[in-house]
């Protein structure tokens, strides 16, 4: 099975796609989270 | 328990928690990846492929775990009326959601060498896929009620309560169906796959759920966090005029 096709391509791409979406989704979320805190602080302030 | 429930005294916990969870789970994560490309042993019959498991089996256990959340705080929500409940389930959505995705990509990836398919509409993949669509469905509610105001998330929280049916339906289905996907290697107790297999796949299961949880703290005090700032500005609106 495994002799006919070429693995690593395939392991390759299933990283990048696993890490690139977590690694995007916690920088989103820590992003989205420093903005709103600041805003909450800022209105505070007014 | 009901005394976590109270926003000011999760703040409290979640902001010194937030980066040591966050921050632990992707050293973990990162070290178990690293074994399993790197130092794990190929299988005797999937070759390499089977690293791609390092990744898919967390990333699937986390669909579902975050579906779970969903459907508990969602229960909370109907009948306690807790407000951090609401929230936890908004918050758990998106990761889900992203996980969910990953699952169903990993998965492709892997089936293409090994089934020579990237994609069979068997019980396994189609009862993930529809969870996905589960999780698009509550984020749509979610955002709705968000729109209509207060106690339109109901709506949400039973969709929430009713999509838990497809959990078991996930479970069993490589048991209930005649399946091209393998029946559970892990159950309570027992695992079919040897140690050099099992450790770094525990390991990356280990640090993907604390990412989770991370994730999960920091989109919960960004939804706190707004409303708090709001609120705010509301009063202050009604106070100038």
């Amino acid at each position: 099975m495994h002799e006919t096709f070429a693995q690593w391509p395939y392991v390759i791409a299933a990283y990048a796609l696993g890490l690139g979406a977590t690694l995007a989704l916690v920088l989103t979320s820590w992003l989205a989270m420093r903005r709103a805190e600041k805003r909450r602080d800022e209105a505070r302030k007014l | 328990m009901h005394g976590f429930a109270n926003p000011a005294r999760f703040l409290r916990l979640a902001r010194p928690a937030t980066p040591w969870v966050l921050g632990l789970g992707l050293l973990i994560a990162g070290a178990a990846l690293g074994w399993g490309l790197w130092f794990a042993p190929a299988d005797s019959l999937q070759g390499d492929t089977v690293r791609i498991v390092y990744l898919h089996v967390p990333t699937a256990w986390l669909g579902m775990m975050g579906w779970g959340a969903i459907a508990t705080a969602s229960f909370a929500e109907i009948v306690w009326r807790h407000p951090l409940a609401t929230i936890a389930a908004r918050a758990v959505a998106v990761p889900g959601a992203v996980f969910t995705a990953v699952c169903l990509a990993t998965g492709s990836l892997w089936g293409r060498p090994a089934w020579g398919a990237w994609w069979v509409w068997d019980g396994r993949l189609t009862s993930m896929l529809v969870l996905l669509f589960l999780y698009f469905g509550y984020m749509a509610l979610a955002a709705a009620s968000e729109e209509q105001g207060q106690g339109q998330g109901r709506v949400a929280a039973i969709f929430g309560l009713v999509g838990a049916v497809n959990i078991p339906v996930i479970h069993y289905s490589v048991i209930w169906w005649n399946s091209l996907h393998q029946p559970p290697s892990i159950t309570m107790g027992s695992s079919a796959m040897a140690a050099e297999f099992l450790v770094p796949l525990l390991a990356s299961t280990l640090g993907f759920t604390l990412i989770f949880a991370g994730v999960v703290l920091m989109r919960m005090r960004t939804i706190l966090a707004s409303a708090q700032a709001e609120a705010r500005l509301r009063r202050k609106a009604e106070g100038a005029a």
